[in-house]
């Protein structure tokens, strides 16, 4: 498994915001998500409605989990696959280890999978002497490269150009050294026929899963790049990992998901490619595996229901949260130290690994709503942060200074004429500081917060004095 | 056991035990009857509406359409598309009667073989299934008539479709699976795989900047055969004195194609074509 490297989140991030290379891909990336997704939210009137029954489909799921999971198991089989449970990452390393020795395998194609990532599978198979080869053209520069995704649908959200460039170059050594990329597509065509010989070559295809279905016993992956069918329909063996809570229970409720994924994580309508994949290759098929494994993994998800974190379950992992997110921005995805970055990784990762081990996470938060209003199926993301920054505090991890500000808010919090007084009166002094420009580039006191981000200004009043204005003119009326 | 630790392990979490009978009997009766959720009004249109907003997508998409009058002019559409992209005149065909039946020997410069697709097929010509207005998405179920190596393997991929078999939403995509697919192993109507396919490959894993043509086609070429009068625009037509007739086998499909790899069409059990929907 992947070390975790969150506790260290300030010592990250204040190195984030000193790579020039880093920065710079930051800045190009950044927008390009969130103008996609709103213009094709735009496009679907009816997107708020379907988040409604997007969370209502997940939350009907996990409160049925246990009778969704048996269904699909059952549809699995029926369809001649085998589902493997396993209750650890550990178990799930050695269910995939030993699928892959009972056929023999040398190399291992692998679609992108950040389950696969959270288990550590590539790690294990190489050190049994099975070769996985990632074929998500983010992933595989990633893997060139030792380093691990900051970005959990774009992995390589780090990158400039000029770094495929020098990396190709360097690791491709079968090509002349003097080639010339005119363009993005001449990286992206190399890539391409460099791993056409190992979609064929490979004994086994390794899958994530976006969903699975109960009704059919189907999994389900999302792409663009077409990587991932490859990878599950030439191989002999398909393996498709999957954490329990991808169940949903109908292709109908499937579908209302799909309409929201794409749109959430890149903006398009829908991806190039979404494909179902139920069972083995039919008798009178001409292509596809014979073998079809699921490995269901719970990895302390279970942990999670009944508790006030049981909603991050919902997660469909599109990514909308640390594209609107302010700090995600600012230090990008390895900053956070463990394979799920922004708010929904701040959340999952001490719920996955414990709090003891993630420290700061919770408090690599701006606070400003922006990810729970974009997630598709509503997930209170900066209420879970808080919860876990009160969960933080009980345990006396804070650091004194922390603990004494947040007795002070806790002090104020419980006089409310004093605290709307006090809050009123840090709002105008901030609001003459911004000069009506509309946000503050710095800050007098909180420069090392304002060094890497830009805090919105408040517009004027706060929420309080809004409402009881408000209130006042609905009186009048 | 693990199964039984995860199971429990949710029971846990939920403060709960097993679900009593009757709240299982209702989850069961959710997967049988398995509910529509909100359609989206974007695809609910008249046919000819529906249509035009399936090819308007598809091209949004950087996918490429043709339309022609009826089947027998298929084999022209390829050899022409072929031509003008300049790619040889050379094919994988999907193993479909359907598609067998049209009169390829009419276009002698073609060579094709049938089966699925292999490393070296720069070219496939695959059978459509339906079409899904909403996203100008195609549905792909995979058949012994419809392997799913031609939609990934080769570098241009052609669907030959049937106007009557777009549809508004993804739901009525698999509502003609259900009714149309019957899977001899799982009794189900659940093929191995089904890939719904959106335009040609691309990646955006350079700089979040679209490229097309990873891994899958660089270009998908749709080919629709308006066997659908209702589909078509009413003065088109009658213009084109449109009267389509389902079993009304047209001369042409006497002439089995001339290529020396063709291989004549076997009876697929379990697999029914798509019917032309003249509702
Ligand atoms: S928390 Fe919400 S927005 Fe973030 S990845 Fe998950 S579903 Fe998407």
């Amino acid at each position: 498994m992947q070390t975790v490297h969150s506790p260290d989140f300030k010592r990250n991030a204040a190195r984030a915001l000193a790579d020039t290379g880093l920065q710079k891909a930051l800045g190009t990336a950044k927008g390009a998500f969130l103008v996609r997704r709103a213009q094709a939210v735009a496009n679907l009137p009816e997107f708020e409605q379907l988040r409604d029954i997007g969370r209502d489909i997940k939350n009907h799921t996990l409160a049925n989990l246990d009778f969704y999971l048996e269904a699909f198991a059952a549809n699995v089989e029926r369809a001649g696959g085998k589902v493997h449970w396993c209750s650890t990452a550990e178990e799930a390393r050695e269910t995939v280890l030993a699928i892959c020795r009972s056929v023999g395998a040398k190399t291992v194609t692998k679609g992108k999978s950040m389950i696969s990532e959270e288990l550590g599978i590539n790690d294990h198979l190489e050190h049994h002497g099975i070769t996985p080869v990632e074929t998500d053209l983010g992933e595989y520069i990633l893997q060139l490269r030792q380093e691990t995704p900051s970005h959990i649908i774009a992995p390589a959200f780090h990158l400039n150009r000029e770094d495929w460039e020098a990396d190709f170059r360097r690791l491709h050594t079968h090509l002349p050294k003097d080639r010339v990329f005119n363009e993005r597509a001449d990286i992206v065509a190399e890539a391409r026929s460099t791993l056409r010989d190992r979609f064929l070559a490979a004994d086994v295809g390794i899958t994530g899963a976006n969903f699975l279905i109960a009704e059919t016993g189907s999994s389900v992956i999302v792409t663009n790049e077409g990587n991932g069918d490859l990878t599950q329909t030439l191989p002999r063996v398909h393996i498709a990992l999957a954490s329990i809570e991808k169940v949903v229970p109908t292709l109908e409720d499937a579908c209302n998901m799909l309409r929201l994924l794409a749109r959430s994580a890149t903006g398009q309508d829908f991806s190039v490619y979404t494909t179902f994949s139920t069972g083995v290759r039919r008798q009178e098929d001409l292509d596809g595996p014979e073998q079809y494994h699921v490995v269901l993994v719970d990895n302390g998800r279970t942990n999670m229901l009944g508790t006030e974190f049981q909603e991050m379950l919902r997660c469909i992992r599109c990514a909308a949260c640390m594209n609107h997110c302010p700090v995600y921005g600012a230090v990008g995805g390895h900053a956070y130290g463990w394979v799920y970055p922004g708010p929904m990784g701040s959340v999952l990762t001490p719920s996955l690994v414990g709090i003891d081990k993630t420290g700061l996470l919770p408090n690599a938060s701006t606070f400003c709503g922006k990810c729970e209003s974009v997630c598709p199926v509503k997930i209170p993301l900066p209420k879970m942060m808080r919860h876990w920054r009160e969960r933080e505090f009980e345990r006396h991890l804070t650091p004194a200074t922390q603990r004494s500000n947040l007795k002070l808010w806790a002090w104020f919090a419980k006089r409310p004429t004093l605290y709307r007084l006090a809050t009123r009166l840090g709002i105008s002094a901030l609001h003459m500081l911004a000069r009506g420009k509309g946000a503050f580039a710095s800050l007098p006191l909180a420069s090392g917060w304002t060094k890497g981000r830009d805090l919105p200004a408040p517009e004027g009043e706060t929420f309080m004095s809004a409402y009881a204005r408000q209130q006042r003119a609905k009186g009048r009326r | 056991m693990s199964k039984e630790a995860i199971l429990n392990g949710i029971r846990r979490g939920l403060k709960r035990g097993p679900l009593p009978a009757d709240q299982q009997a209702m989850l069961a009766g959710r997967l049988a009857s398995h509910p529509r959720h909100l359609q989206p009004a974007r695809a609910q249109l008249p046919r000819p509406a529906q249509v035009a907003l399936f090819l308007r997508n598809v091209e949004k998409e950087f996918g490429t359409v043709e339309r022609v009058p009826h089947a027998g002019a298929v084999p022209g559409a390829v050899a022409d598309y072929l031509a003008a992209q300049n790619l040889a005149p050379k094919f994988v065909l999907a193993p479909n009667p359907e598609l067998w039946a049209m009169p390829w020997s009419e276009r002698p410069m073609l060579e094709f073989h049938s089966g699925r697709a292999e490393a070296t097929d720069m070219v496939s010509v695959q059978h459509g299934f339906v079409g899904v207005a909403e996203t100008g998405t195609l549905m792909l179920p995979a058949a012994p008539t419809r392997p799913t190596t031609l939609n990934l393997l080769p570098d241009t991929e052609i669907v030959v479709l049937k106007a009557s078999g777009i549809v508004a939403g993804y739901e009525d995509a698999f509502d003609r699976l259900r009714a149309e697919n019957q899977d001899a192993l799982t009794g189900g109507f659940m093929p191995r795989n089904i890939m719904f396919v959106t335009g040609p490959s691309r990646s955006a894993d350079i700089e979040q900047t679209l490229e097309l043509g990873a891994h899958g086609p660089r270009r998908l070429h749709i080919i629709l055969i308006d066997d659908d009068p209702a589909a078509l625009a009413q003065d088109a037509a009658d213009e084109a004195g449109f009267a389509p007739l389902p079993g009304a086998a047209p001369a042409w499909t006497e002439t089995a194609p001339a290529t020396d790899t063709w291989a004549p069409p076997a009876p697929q059990p379990g697999v029914a074509a798509p019917q032309a929907d003249q509702g």
